[in-house]
């Protein structure tokens, strides 16, 4: 008797790890942010409740609406971009070529390091005066850019370096995609006579639709967590062009510490992502 | 035919130009006097040693090294045993909830972490674990992607192996680590891989947590070290310090590359 007890209980003792994790640091957290929101606290003084007055507080924030449409723009541009690179570099390394598990591995070096590296690094690549980017570009008898400095390039400059950090892992989602493609289709389409551009949008683009929606949504969450690159590299700057949304939370949460206004803006953002998200995956479906 | 061959190279070359060349100039001017990296293209322009020198007398990088290391590899040591143990319950032990308890993870997988990160903080505040690895570890220890990698793992293992372990004696936690383990040594390599490098390469939550500079994690310390002003605007100290943070990771990447790009694309295909 007393054994099956001891067995029932069993699933459960070894599930307990995770159930502890589970309740701390994910259940807890999400009930405590809802009542955050409709508190003001700062940690040391005790709590004070204050109604709905952190969510008028955030409809008319100014700085966190631009900080929310920066975040939009830097997704306009690094999704695109993402996207199209690494659908032609994969296109490309999808050829019996020479080497190719070399050129495979050097893009999928900055994949790997950590994003301060490569922060730091396009920090002094991108520099107005010595840059090596400027140095390359004034040689070739260009003006200099105001990579950094410049209010409307600077988010730009941000969205291109992401891109070269993350694009390596896309064409390895790409590459395994198109590697799906039978063969044989390629080979009766040349038989019909059909254009490489035609192979391409009746063939190789109807295959590779997950593998692009999966590519869109990744780094749809991904971009939206953009922190650590203005964080070094402009603090937000210039005139707040680089203040990215989650930049802005940490900046009330830990540089001013408004904990329930932080909390609501935090609860906020996770929100319009989960619905941004909701929106592609209900794209996705319906066009399959 | 040919030309379209040679084509495609000259894409590659660039692209691959493009990607390691940057990391390149990082590490010649590393090693480059101050006055001549603002100079410095594809050819060294000088060596010194400086740039290092000073930025061990500047900063605790070894101790910063060691704390990475510690957090690193227990938070993985976490995720395989407690990832395993859950996604074990998951797939091959009958209970109450045990069908809720996968929605559930599924749905917190849904969860945006900007949701739980201050409430988060405000929990290392009330235990006492702001300024301690706790606070680095202890949250770190379980992962909903590597629960589910595992029950994956798990269910294409034949009922029959556990049986017959059972009936030598076996306890379920022997069955886990020594029967089944060696059967997913794959789907352990990739969460090993994807835990440790998340946990290395993270910078918000130690930023967040830590602000004792001997406690510091080595992403946190060079972010604090490039924006603060005691690399006085040196970018060769501050190039010195990105490189020898990217160092680790990159010497386990040449190791075992194929192990890191196939785990990172599994992780893709958790969207």
């Amino acid at each position: 008797m007393q054994n099956r007890t001891k067995s029932r209980l069993l699933p459960y003792l070894i599930v307990s790890p995770y159930l502890l994790h589970l309740v701390l640091f994910v259940l807890f957290p999400v009930g405590f942010s809802i009542v955050l929101t409709f508190h003001k606290w700062n940690i040391i003084a005790p709590m004070e409740f204050v109604g709905m007055d952190n969510f008028s507080r955030l409809i008319q924030d100014r700085l966190f609406w631009k900080a929310i449409l920066n975040t939009l723009k830097f997704l306009l541009i690094h999704i695109p971009l993402q996207v199209l690179i690494a659908l032609g570099l994969a296109y490309v390394l999808n050829e019996k070529l020479f080497m190719r598990g070399f050129f495979r591995a050097s893009f999928f070096l900055p994949v790997v390091v950590s994003g301060v590296v490569v922060t730091i690094l396009w920090q002094q690549l991108l520099g107005v005066e010595t840059g090596l980017l400027n140095r390359m570009l004034t040689d070739l008898g260009f003006a200099r850019v105001g990579w950094l400095t410049n209010p409307k390039i600077a988010m730009i400059s941000i969205a291109i370096m992401a891109t070269w950090k993350n694009v390596g892992l896309y064409v390895i989602l790409f590459l395994v995609g198109l590697q799906a493609v039978p063969q044989s289709y390629y080979e009766a389409a040349k038989v019909e006579g059909a254009s490489s551009w035609q192979q391409f949008r009746y063939i190789t683009l109807p295959a590779i639709n997950p593998t692009l929606f999966m590519v869109a949504i990744l780094s749809t969450i991904g971009g939206f967590s953009l922190f650590i690159e203005p964080y070094i590299m402009t603090d937000g700057g210039p005139l707040n062009s680089t203040l990215s949304a989650m930049l802005y939370i940490y900046k009330q949460a830990f540089g001013y510490y408004h904990m329930g206004y932080s909390a609501t803006l935090g609860l906020f953002f996770a929100v319009l992502i989960m619905l941004v998200v909701a929106v592609q995956k209900y794209t996705i479906e319906a066009d399959e | 035919m040919k030309l379209t061959r040679i084509l495609l190279y000259c894409v590659l070359v660039i692209a691959a130009l493009a990607f390691i060349y940057p990391f390149y100039w990082m590490l010649l001017a590393s090693f480059t006097p101050e006055a001549n990296i603002t100079k410095l293209g594809i050819l060294p322009h000088g060596f010194t040693l400086d740039n290092y020198v000073a930025l061990f007398d500047k900063i605790p990088i070894w101790r910063s090294f060691f704390n990475s290391s510690l957090v690193a590899l227990t938070a993985t040591a976490g995720v395989l045993t407690f990832g395993s143990m859950t996604g074990y319950a998951l797939s091959k032990l009958h209970f109450r909830g045990r069908e809720a308890l996968f929605y559930i993870i599924i749905f917190t997988m849904t969860l945006p972490f900007q949701i739980t990160l201050i409430p988060n903080y405000i929990l290392m505040v009330e235990f006492g674990w702001v300024d301690t690895l706790a606070a680095l570890i202890v949250p770190a220890l379980n992962g909903a992607f590597a629960i589910l990698l595992f029950r994956q793992a798990f269910k294409a293992i034949p009922d029959d192996l556990i049986y017959a372990a059972r009936v030598d004696g076996c306890g379920e936690l022997r069955i886990i680590f020594q029967v089944l383990w060696p059967n997913i040594l794959p789907t352990l390599i990739t969460v090993g891989i994807l835990t440790f490098m998340n946990s290395w390469n993270d910078v918000l939550w130690p930023l967040i947590v830590i602000r004792e500079e001997d406690l510091m994690t080595m992403p946190q310390l060079v972010t604090l070290f490039a924006v603060g002003g005691r690399a006085e605007a040196q970018l060769g100290v501050k190039l010195a310090a990105a490189f020898l943070l990217a160092l680790p990771i990159i010497i386990a990447y040449a190791i075992f590359q194929k192990h890191f790009i196939q785990s990172m694309a599994s992780s893709g295909l958790k969207g």
